[in-house]
């Protein structure tokens, strides 16, 4: 059955999954954010309760075939806890919002996690050996007399079991009125931003106490507000290019040598609205809810309520492609207002080629599109398919009239089981997509 | 017989209109955008959650008699209210 992801028919089999299996599931446990590091050996998942479970992939080794690079924990923490804020009467949710990797530079990794107020940069490093034969303490720690030693020796490294530890080395706080949405490292691996819905900061990786503000969209009256930021992410290459998303729908491309504050943007992306097609509905379903930059950083993706679009970012008027997610449910747009599910929040990936990009849906649904051949194809996250290597088989969506054998009705959709955070390794062809509670990571047959 | 002339979207939006006359024509303005900027805002002020809070240690309280109605606007949140914001000791499920 042809798969999706570059040309070849890959095939998405079910590989893991993490997570109860419980229908009952606490809220603490809802997933908010997957994330691979640069070389996708290891994969951070950040939860509603505050707490960041890191994943390793496990070297491939010949006899050991079964266990075909196979993501066990790594490390876990409590990353941020609930808080209150006396001042302004605001509970601040230790929901991790973001989680984005450094790239690796000595042999501890380093990851920043967010909440909507705080971000903190996180140090995860291994132990594997002690000192043993200390001189003036013995092998339980009590101090030995100093009067009673008669020979000296050279404490030895022996080797112990390896313990991973995490320490915050960094917390940036008080500087987001708002909540943030979105961190991005930059590509001159100093600085990073963060984003809320109305200013985005620029920090230094070394420095707490200050950060700067490069964009501000706080009307001085806030009657007039008009619209918020939603996400916003460095250029991978251009360290003094970002862009930031709205949510009527537009994107701003900004160049930080420009100006401090980067107010004016230096191109504005749009796709012009046939206004007689304009609705109650228009601007929610138009605004952004994700943005990424491809790898190569001639393009960038945004996600809406309904599709997927990849813009060239010499193109500022429209577009270049634009995939539908699941048009079906632009009639059901009123009781998903109802709902609130109209407000969900989807993130959309590139894989490592820039050849396919994925987004999720309801029902545990989640889409592929690869970019070449136009194909797509829709999956399922699972427990029923979750046989070790069993192949995953597209689902279909029934829009009306006879539904045939395996398909399944938009009426039936079940819209608590929301798919708003995927990832794909950076360059093989292994995704990890977060169903609330649960992580699913498929692979390709191939790998 | 359905008007083919109309889209599926201002088909929804009639249906919307239909169950909600009051509703605002410009949705994505101010009164949304609001709403999302001040979500987790529990109480008027700092004084009031303090004066909440001392109510509950004076009186006696009846036992949570009352259902989990949402807090909205037109009622003031007490302590007791809120969900329990314990800090999470228990480790991930995921770690397991």
């Amino acid at each position: 059955m042809a798969g999706v992801g570059g040309g070849n028919d890959f095939q998405w089999c079910f590989s893991q999954v993490k997570g109860a299996i419980d229908e009952d599931v606490a809220e603490a446990d809802i997933i908010s954010t997957v994330e691979f590091n640069y070389s996708g050996e290891l994969l951070a998942t950040g939860d509603k309760g505050g707490r960041v479970v890191i994943f390793q992939r496990e070297q491939e080794s010949k006899n050991r075939s079964l266990s075909r690079g196979e993501y066990n924990v790594y490390s876990t923490f409590q990353s941020h806890e609930p808080e209150f804020d006396y001042l302004k009467s605001l509970e601040i949710e230790e929901k991790i919002n973001k989680i984005r990797w450094l790239p690796q530079q000595n042999a501890a990794h380093f990851l920043l996690s967010t909440n909507d107020k705080t971000i903190k940069l996180w140090k995860i490093s291994e132990r594997d050996k002690r000192a043993e034969g200390y001189n003036l303490k013995d092998e339980d720690g009590r101090l030995r007399d100093p009067f009673r030693i008669t020979s000296l020796r050279v404490p030895v490294l022996m080797p112990m079991d390896l313990m991973v530890e995490a320490s915050p080395r960094r917390i940036f706080a008080n500087a987001h009125t708002y909540h943030i949405n979105s961190i991005s490292v930059n590509s001159d691996y100093q600085t990073y931003l963060s984003a809320d819905d109305l200013r985005i900061n620029l920090w230094h990786l070394e420095i707490t106490d200050r950060s700067f503000n490069i964009v501000d969209i706080k009307p001085a009256n806030m009657e007039e507000l008009t619209e918020v930021i939603t996400a916003a992410e460095c250029h991978p290459h251009q360290c003094n290019v970002f862009v930031y998303s709205s949510s009527k729908g537009t994107i701003r491309l900004c160049d930080m040598r420009a100006a401090a504050l980067c107010d004016r943007h230096s191109k504005f992306f749009e796709e012009p609205e046939d206004p007689s097609s304009r609705s109650f509905f228009s601007e929610i379903i138009s605004s952004i809810s994700d943005v990424k930059f491809s790898h190569s950083g001639r393009y960038m993706m945004t996600r809406d309520y309904l599709s997927v679009k990849v813009w060239d970012l010499n193109m500022e008027n429209r577009p270049v492609e634009t995939y539908q997610v699941h048009e079906y449910l632009r009639s059901k747009l009123c009781s998903l207002y109802e709902n609130d599910c109209i407000f969900d929040k989807f993130e959309c990936c590139w894989n490592g080629s820039d050849s396919a990009i994925m987004t999720g849906s309801y029902n545990n649904f989640f889409r592929m599109f690869d970019r070449n051949t136009r194909r797509d194809i829709t999956l399922e996250a699972s427990r029923e398919n979750s046989k070790p290597r069993a192949m995953l088989k597209p689902r279909k969506v029934c829009t009306g009239g006879k539904r045939k054998k395996d398909e399944i009705s938009v009426d039936s959709l079940d819209f608590n089981k929301k798919i708003l955070h995927t990832a794909w390794h950076p360059k093989e062809n292994v995704i990890a997509v977060a169903a609330t509670n649960n992580l699913y990571i498929f692979q390709d047959k191939m790998n | 017989m359905q008007d083919t002339v109309v889209s599926p979207e201002k088909a929804e939006e009639a249906k919307l209109k239909a169950r909600y006359p009051h509703l605002g024509v410009r949705p994505g303005g101010s009164d949304l955008l609001r709403k999302r900027l001040t979500k987790g805002q529990k109480y008027f002020d700092s004084g009031d959650y303090n004066m909440a809070k001392a109510k509950m240690k004076n009186k006696q309280l009846p036992t949570a008699a009352a259902e989990k109605t949402e807090i909205t606007g037109d009622h003031i949140p007490t302590p007791q209210d809120l969900p329990q914001r314990k800090q999470s000791l228990v480790a991930s499920k995921l770690a397991v």
